[in-house]
């Protein structure tokens, strides 16, 4: 089974917000990366991309034939995705581990495990 | 004791569909092939007398039926793992051969995946037995609504790659408590009055604590449960409500009362008793020690004290 791992940062702290970041100490900090680099290497993941805030995003839709363009996305900043992994794993609950190693799942964030539907 | 057929079928629905489900790994299949054996056994067996082993004479009967589905519909073979399987036996499957797989079933259906109400649904379907207007009914619930629920519970099961077993040793309390909770709503909800799914909690009870003997919390959910159980006669008087300090003790039916529960006979098991969430709210009547298990989602949303509830769709 493929797994796609959405990271929905929530409140915790990332270095993109240097205050929030601040709040945490230098072990912490060090800590959030080790945690990201370990997962980034388990067996069976894809790594993701991190993604900027959803104030930086574009939203581009069609109608009858033309391109309409929206600044920002219509989500509440704390749902937006702020990352993402691929997760290839044997069931959910090998995924649900991973997921729960993830840094932002236990500093206010949540991490959504949608299955891939392979064609 | 004359076994009616009845009694078979209603014994041996669960353990055989996840005998099933185990071998076919899809429920509808399992469901299907399960309900077609039951048949079948109900045609033939006033004729030719019940089996030895009525529940392996089913299990052979419904994997046979399933493999020629499956090889009339080889679309579904792909879904399948029963291709990858050897040519399929005419015996008769002996019942060393017969394995025991409803803790995987209960365990699969109680995932934390799984919405509560899908997972109670899931768990009268396939272990219980019932069908979906009797459960549909039991939750006060239209009869689509409840076919829907099973429906996607089931598809989720198999899309988001839901394991088929007991889960591994550092994951079984926290799966435990979610299988407890299950068994003990569905007995609370027959507590205010819907007797059938009492029993349908109870039989689950005896089910886990005899597939399951050194989990201490599984027989104290069971000793409660027969405990509450006893004095169900003593609970209404007139439609009311009677508190258990003005019951009239001579209706307390002594009979189902747990005096064979292991609890009581084994010190080792008297430790933890049930979860916190599974505990009445007079513990002045109950024969336990102190309740010592986690909290659960439940803690707050009933108690066997408390009013008929109605569950959310």
């Amino acid at each position: 089974m493929k797994y796609l791992l959405l990271i929905h940062q929530g409140d915790s702290p990332t270095p993109r917000s240097p205050e929030a970041w601040a709040t945490l100490s230098e072990d912490e900090q060090k800590g959030v990366f080790a945690d990201y680099q370990a997962i980034n290497q388990t067996p069976g993941v894809t790594p993701g991309l991190g993604l900027d805030v959803p104030e930086m995003a574009t939203t581009v839709r069609v109608q009858d034939g033309k391109t309409l363009t929206t600044d920002g996305p219509f989500v509440e900043l704390k749902e937006a995705v702020g990352g993402y992994l691929l997760f290839e794993a044997d069931d959910l609950d090998a995924a649900i581990e991973l997921a729960a190693r993830i840094p932002a799942a236990r500093l206010g964030g949540a991490i959504e495990v949608r299955p891939v539907v392979e064609w | 004791m004359v076994t009616t057929l009845e009694q078979v079928f209603r014994d041996q629905w669960g353990r055989v569909l996840a005998a099933l489900i185990g071998f076919l790994g899809d429920f509808d299949l399992a469901e299907e092939a399960a309900q077609e054996a039951f048949a079948i056994a109900a045609a033939r067996w006033p004729r030719d007398g019940i089996p030895d082993n009525p529940g392996a004479w089913l299990v052979t009967t419904a994997r046979n039926r399933a493999i020629d589905r499956i090889r009339r519909d080889r679309t579904l073979a792909t879904k399948t793992r029963m291709l990858q399987v050897a040519e399929p036996d005419e015996a008769i499957v002996t019942p060393t051969t017969f394995p025991d797989e409803r803790l995987e079933l209960i365990f699969t259906c109680c995932h934390p995946a799984l919405a509560v109400d899908a997972q109670v649904a899931l768990v009268l379907r396939t272990l219980g037995g019932l069908t979906t207007v009797q459960i549909a009914r039991a939750f006060l619930v239209p009869e689509a609504t409840m076919a829907q629920r099973l429906v996607r519970a089931k598809r989720k099961i198999k899309a988001a790659g839901i394991p088929f077993r007991v889960p591994p040793q550092h994951l079984l309390p926290e799966r435990l408590v979610t299988v407890l909770a299950v068994v003990y709503l569905i007995f609370n909800e027959g507590y205010g009055g819907r007797g059938e799914l009492a029993v349908e909690a109870l039989l689950l009870g005896r089910a886990l604590a005899e597939l399951m003997p050194s989990e201490p919390e599984v027989h104290g959910l069971l000793a409660m449960m027969l405990l509450l159980d006893a004095r169900r006669d003593a609970r209404f008087r007139d439609d009311e409500i009677v508190l258990l300090a003005e019951q009239d003790r001579s209706l307390w039916d002594e009979a189902r009362s747990p005096t064979d529960v292991p609890c009581w006979t084994e010190p080792s098991l008297c430790t933890a008793v049930a979860p916190t969430s599974c505990r009445p709210r007079s513990r002045a009547c109950m024969p336990m020690s102190r309740a010592t298990g986690p909290r659960s989602r439940l803690s707050t949303a009933s108690s066997p004290a408390s009013p008929r509830r109605r569950s959310s769709s």
